[in-house]
């Protein structure tokens, strides 16, 4: 049977795409938000996963609002990047495990979750980049993935509490899926930032670092906000913490935190870095 | 009472729900066509045809004109997208930031950072 190793949740942003092309690691101003990544390369060695099953949010690379699912869960074998207007470069296709997907596909859909499938689907820079920050020194991602899109461009979003069901969900399902495979669970996006109107620049330092925390504490604790509480208290950005619930939400029973880094700013974020393992 | 009458209140903060969605279709839509280098190229030779091919509404293009971002928030138009047409210019979120919030780029970076301290 499938084991999760455990969960990697970590901030996206376009200019990290930049930093990393131009080695800019060690420059004072992305330091501190890159020496959050060896103690989790180190972590990854020892638990050695073999697929991703990876909570991303699209910005407008592979959905427009012709058509805009709530939960995409891709089915390809590869999943390419591609220009996404600002020049960042591109980075080389990575391997799906349409096995893995449809196994999670035909669980979900039993559990009443109706998602949209996509055996062809675009990656943009909230999948590519925390995966090349997880393994930066391969030219090719080393693991299979299964990328699973949630909607936070278009309102109504998917609530807190029905993220966490949706990572609830997948976990049981890569539990019972019949393969000697190590998986390890990806969340990205967050923490708080708001890019556009005139409160763009808002991040919101002690709501991050209570929420972090309640992700071993108390994983349900920000399941009791509406989508609109948690757009005044992260910015219209920062609700892209359903990325990280759903990731939480993966692993069944109690977690122990392996790895914690924040820092303000990245960009216009504040960003997160966290690894959870079952005790 | 409207939809929009029921949503909470966010100040400096719109909502991207329904109502937005469909006010902001085309001028969301040309952006969107900015994933494209050719189409980017395109824009440049002549902003004024491509905003014709587009449909956009006057307010829209008189946005486009002024490279606005909250003008071209209230047109409807989605930051997601609108950052692909930033980034014709070379612009970054935080030259949007500036201009939304009127601050210089420097000032905007460094109230940023003193919100990490």
């Amino acid at each position: 049977m499938a084991r999760i190793v455990g969960a990697i949740t970590s901030t996206h942003v376009p200019a990290l795409g930049r930093a990393i092309a131009q080695n800019l690691q060690q420059d004072p101003y992305w330091k501190p938000f890159f020496d959050g990544f060896p103690p989790v390369h180190d972590w990854l060695r020892e638990v050695k996963p073999d697929v991703a099953v990876v909570f991303y949010n699209d910005h407008g690379l592979n959905f427009f609002l012709d058509k805009m699912p709530t939960f995409a869960v891709g089915a390809a074998d590869e999943y390419s990047n591609a220009d996404e207007g600002w020049g960042i470069p591109t980075l080389p296709p990575f391997r799906g495990d349409s096995a893995l997907s449809w196994h999670l596909i035909n669980a979900l859909v039993e559990q009443e979750f109706d998602l949209t499938t996509c055996q062809e689907m675009l990656v943009d820079h909230a999948f590519t980049l925390p995966l090349k920050l997880l393994w930066p020194d391969d030219e090719v991602c080393p693991v299979r993935t299964v990328p699973v899109c949630i909607n936070t461009v278009q309102f109504p979003l998917p609530s807190a509490s029905r993220c966490f069901k949706l990572g609830q969900a997948i976990g049981q399902a890569v539990g019972s899926w019949d393969e000697d495979q190590r998986v390890v669970i990806i969340g990205t996006g967050g923490l708080s930032h708001q890019l556009e109107g005139k409160r763009a620049g808002f991040t919101n330092k002690a709501f991050d670092r209570e929420f972090m925390a309640s992700l071993t504490r108390d994983p349900t604790w920000a399941t009791r906000y509406s989508i609109e509480e948690l757009v005044e208290l992260t910015g219209t950005q920062g609700v892209e913490l359903l990325m990280w619930l759903a990731a939480r939400a993966a692993l069944p029973g109690k977690v122990r935190e392996v790895q914690s880094n924040y820092h303000i700013p990245i960009s216009n974020t504040a960003a997160g870095l966290m690894v959870l393992e079952n005790k | 009472m409207t939809d929009s009458k029921r949503r909470r209140d966010i100040p400096g903060t719109t909502i991207f729900d329904g109502e937005q969605a469909r006010k902001g279709y085309a001028l969301n839509k040309m952006c969107y066509s900015f994933n494209s280098a050719e189409n980017r190229a395109e824009f440049l030779r002549d902003e004024e045809a491509y905003c014709r091919r587009f449909g956009l509404n006057e307010p829209q293009r008189a946005a486009i004109r002024q490279r606005n971002v909250l003008d071209l928030l209230a047109a409807g138009g989605n930051v997601y997208y609108l950052a692909k047409f930033a980034g014709i210019f070379g612009l970054d979120v935080q030259d949007i930031g500036a201009q939304q919030t009127g601050m210089s780029k420097d000032a905007f970076k460094a109230k940023l950072a003193a919100a990490g301290t």
